[in-house]
């Protein structure tokens, strides 16, 4: 056994060191992001955000970080025991688990030996493993929602069933082309795709592959505009509002490691993960150059999550037959298009920033799924504006 | 339609606005939310007040916690007449009134004087009612908003302490003694009143 370990050491431990730096990050990520979503709330409203606790506020999150775990275990009788445990545990760990294949750095060519910036290397299943345990998410949901027994919880996690089924489907279908394009399943692949030039990245030449990932993927971690299993005005606290202390920090956890594994997946999907003007071609295995390029993801996942946090003070939340409406009707739909479009232009061997013109398609699905609601809506103004008095509009 | 029309000459009718395209179909209303969130942002100007260290303005005619005045010679200008203690809506004002101490020269213009003057600050509502009542402007309401206390007893103020809010705020340059009604009345200026002969009518007490 221990010669086993012995001949493994130089490929175990790269791994056994990202797992620790995962398994530190996602902690200290978690207390982070609601310090900088509560300034950046902040900014947006005009206000100063945390600035008591530490210089620039800065302890803020450790402060809040030992408040909630001295709080009290409230465990309320009506719960069904196990699955009211099982169920945050479930959620962190199904979040944690989708980093395994997601390379936070970059990855050289050959990762035989020393540090590198993933766990699992050449994994030619990746997205299809991160899709498979993104997808258990929901199920850590639905079942604190049930297993809380209160009736804004089932309430919470029914919504959460109803959003599930509507943005899996959309997310699938935008990343089919990228994969099309890259002709694999492992992200580093994907990502070394599109690195010959800024133009390669997919976003410029697949926007509408991009929108409907970007609104399926706030679909999934339960960010605004589509927070609706935990909509804090009309479910109390949705899913987890049964849950308290440590328990609901697992909840708290999971949500911000969904948001930022997301934006990893929008980044390197998208966005030429760790490549760069001036920074383009594979990976060389130089210090400084891993640094630089480890510095670029990081810049460009940050400056995502900093858009996703900012959505949330400039969107009203989708009610949740608008988010089937919009997955069902807009986002397959176009989905289905945008993958026709990326298989032409590769049968076709067409200059595929052709495809960026698929960007109108958005307003012109737009038009065409809301005239007839347009229409609708003014029919019933017209109705209330031709009974007079009690049910009119009255200034 | 003729009461529609009868009515809308009296009434104005609210005209619920037409959707167009553009708003029901839900993109450029995000476009825009996106940019006035952006645009707070880039401004970075706040709102907030810091408010420990930076204090609030406070307007001049702020009523907060009373205090008694003084007069020339530092003795306490009221002249426990219960002028306040009537008015006052929340009974928080208790006044037990003595004769001025006739044989010390240092009180020989004065008939009476409170020995006891209780404010409870805490039943006070802070009307200001016992300040329009006082006929020599005796008890008036300081700008001090901030006023804690541990126990119930000390937010009952004696005339000491409503002496020593007058010492702390009456040259802070926020509650200058406003004293604006030009010739007081008669008694507490014994002394002006003699040369005066008796107060003209219709000010003060009658008589």
């Amino acid at each position: 056994m221990i010669e086993l370990i012995k001949e493994m050491w130089p490929t175990l431990w790269p791994t056994l060191a990202a797992i620790a730096v995962i398994l530190a990050f996602v902690p200290i990520l978690g207390l982070y992001m609601t310090f900088i979503e509560r300034k950046l709330a902040a900014y947006i409203q005009d206000r100063v955000g945390p600035n008591r606790v530490g210089p620039l506020g800065l302890l803020q999150a450790v402060a809040d970080g030992i408040k909630i775990f001295l709080k009290e275990q409230v465990v309320p009788d009506h719960v069904y025991k196990f699955l009211y445990f099982v169920a945050p545990t479930i959620s962190l760990m199904t979040a944690m688990f989708g980093l395994v294949v997601l390379p936070f750095g970059p990855v050289p060519p050959e990762y035989e030996s020393g540090f590198r910036f993933i766990v699992a290397p050449g994994v030619d299943i990746g997205i299809l493993l991160i899709f498979a345990i993104s997808s258990l998410s929901a199920y850590g949901i639905i079942l604190g929602g049930w297993a809380s027994n209160n009736k804004y919880s089932l309430y919470g996690a029914i919504r959460s069933c109803a959003q599930f089924i509507s943005y899996e489907i959309p997310l699938g279908l935008s990343i089919l082309g990228v994969i099309l394009a890259a002709g694999s399943l492992n992200i580093e692949k994907i990502v070394a795709s599109q690195g010959a030039s800024i133009w390669d990245w997919n976003f410029f030449w697949q926007p509408l592959a991009f929108v409907i990932f970007f609104t399926s993927s706030l679909a999934e971690t339960n960010r605004l505009p589509f927070d609706l299993p935990e909509c804090e005005q009309e479910l109390v606290g949705g899913f987890h509002t049964e849950y308290s202390g440590i328990k609901f920090v697992l909840f708290f956890l999971a949500e911000y490691t969904h948001i930022v594994a997301s934006s990893f997946m929008t980044v390197l999907l998208f966005f030429g993960g760790w490549h760069f003007p001036g920074l383009t071609g594979p990976v060389d295995g130089s210090t400084a150059g891993m640094l630089l390029r480890l510095f670029v993801l990081i810049a460009k996942v940050g400056a995502v999550v900093a858009f996703i946090m900012l959505l949330r003070w400039a969107l009203p939340r989708f009610r949740f037959d608008q988010l089937m409406g919009l997955a069902w009707k807009g986002l397959i739909p176009l989905g289905l298009v945008n993958l026709f479009l990326v298989a032409a232009v590769f049968t076709f061997d067409i200059n595929k920033h052709f495809l960026a013109v698929t960007i109108v398609t958005i307003p012109i699905a737009g038009l065409i799924s809301t005239w007839r609601l347009q229409r609708e809506l003014n029919s019933t103004i017209a109705l209330r504006a031709g009974k007079s008095g009690l049910g009119g509009a009255s200034a | 339609m003729t009461t529609k029309t009868k009515k809308s000459k009296t009434v104005k009718w609210g005209e619920e606005p037409k959707i167009g395209w553009m708003e029901a179909m839900y993109l450029p209303a995000v476009f825009s939310g996106v940019a006035t969130a952006i645009k707070h942002v880039m401004e970075g100007k706040t709102m907030t007040r810091q408010y420990p260290e930076v204090e609030p303005e406070i307007p001049a005619n702020y009523r907060g916690i009373h205090r008694l005045n003084r007069d020339e010679e530092g003795r306490v200008k009221c002249v426990a007449c219960y002028m306040c203690q009537t008015a006052c809506p929340a009974n928080c004002i208790e006044i037990i009134a003595a004769p001025a101490p006739k044989d010390d020269p240092h009180w020989k213009d004065r008939d009476k004087y409170p020995a006891s003057f209780v404010l409870d600050e805490l039943r006070c509502i802070y009307c200001g009612m016992c300040e329009e009542a006082c006929p020599v402007d005796a008890i008036e309401l300081t700008s001090v908003y901030d006023l804690t206390g541990m126990t119930r007893e000390e937010m009952l103020f004696d005339k000491e302490k409503l002496l020593s809010v007058f010492d702390e705020t009456v040259n802070s340059g926020k509650d200058p003694v406003r004293t604006n009604r030009g010739q007081l009345g008669p008694a507490s200026e014994v002394a002006a009143t003699a040369k005066q002969g008796p107060p003209p009518p219709g000010r003060g007490r009658p008589g």
